[in-house]
């Protein structure tokens, strides 16, 4: 792993094979998330009961959520910057931020879940109810398990496992953290405030 | 045989390393920078929002926040996951997801205005 910050090892392709796993593994969730977010836009307006998105969405709410998961990006950039600067402890302060936020925004969810359950949404209640709790059900996992992944670099760097030369590590989980975050930008745009 | 074990067979050099290490240096946005992209990713969500509440035509309201996420999506993908800088190979496989996720929305959109479901 001489060449792991660099990105170039000796394998067929110059390439590090995690990265490039990482990068197969997200153009594929891709579309993972593009089938849940098209089946929510198939669906939108064909529920035949409420509650109805305009019943429920609470934008400013929402935005702030948004406007954290943003803001994770940016610490879990800063994180790899800090570890490729040989910024060990720079490195662990900004993966517990991101962590932080990430948890925060899990908080949110769980919230705004909790909300739409008391207002009459579930699961089955109807077509808005279903493809809404999957695809933002799904997405509030994916953090979690980006969370997870945080915290155990966290803990595996106060073990001082993560120097310099392992930047990588660091720069695989920013990818996935990257990822969960654009699937939020978009599901922000289309979900909430685009509206039929 | 992989290109590897070619090269190495014929004692070529795998990759020019040093060049390598010293253009990742050079191309990588430092914290300063990061930051800066946070800040207009985070300028650009307020005008989201914002816009949102704007009484306006709702195609031209639909066609701005389009464009609005489009750019954050941009920002994010290039500068923070380092599609910019890093390897075309890594370019070309995220844009072959999209690609494909973009084909289903267009069929999707397209078989919903047709009134086939």
């Amino acid at each position: 792993m001489a060449h792991a910050a660099t990105g170039h090892l000796e394998t067929s392709t110059g390439l590090d094979n995690r990265k490039l796993l990482m990068w197969f593994f997200l153009a594929s969730d891709c579309l993972f998330f593009g089938s849940f977010i098209a089946a929510y836009l198939l669906y939108r307006d064909r529920s035949l009961v409420g509650p109805y998105p305009e019943d429920l969405f609470d934008i400013p709410f929402t935005s702030v959520s948004a406007f954290v998961l943003l803001m994770s990006s940016v610490s879990m950039v800063l994180a790899l910057a800090a570890i490729q600067r040989g910024n060990v402890r720079g490195m662990r302060i900004w993966l517990f931020t991101t962590a932080m936020l990430g948890t925060l925004f899990i908080a949110g969810q769980a919230y705004e879940f909790t909300e739409f359950y008391h207002e009459g949404l579930t699961l089955s209640t109807n077509l808005f109810g279903t493809t809404f709790f999957v695809l933002t059900g799904f997405h509030g996992a994916h953090v979690t398990i980006g969370v997870l992944i945080l915290l155990s670099l966290f803990v595996y760097s106060l073990r001082g496992g993560i120097q310099q030369k392992d930047s990588l590590n660091v720069e695989l989980a920013g990818l996935y953290w990257h990822f969960v975050d654009i699937v939020w930008i978009v599901i922000f745009t289309l979900i909430y405030l685009v509206q039929p | 045989m992989t290109l590897a074990d070619y090269r190495r067979q014929r004692g070529e050099p795998l990759f020019d390393e040093q060049a390598a290490a010293v253009q990742h240096e050079e191309h990588h946005p430092n914290a300063f920078q990061y930051l800066q992209i946070g800040i207009i990713l985070f300028v650009i969500t307020a005008i989201e929002v914002g816009i949102y509440y704007i009484d306006m035509s709702h195609d031209l309201l639909v066609g701005l926040l389009l464009a609005l996420s489009i750019a954050k999506f941009s920002l994010v993908v290039l500068w923070f996951m380092h599609l910019r800088f890093d390897s075309p190979v890594f370019r070309t496989l995220f844009a072959v997801g999209l690609g494909a996720t973009l084909a289903l929305f267009t069929v999707v959109i397209a078989v919903s205005h047709g009134g086939l479901v």
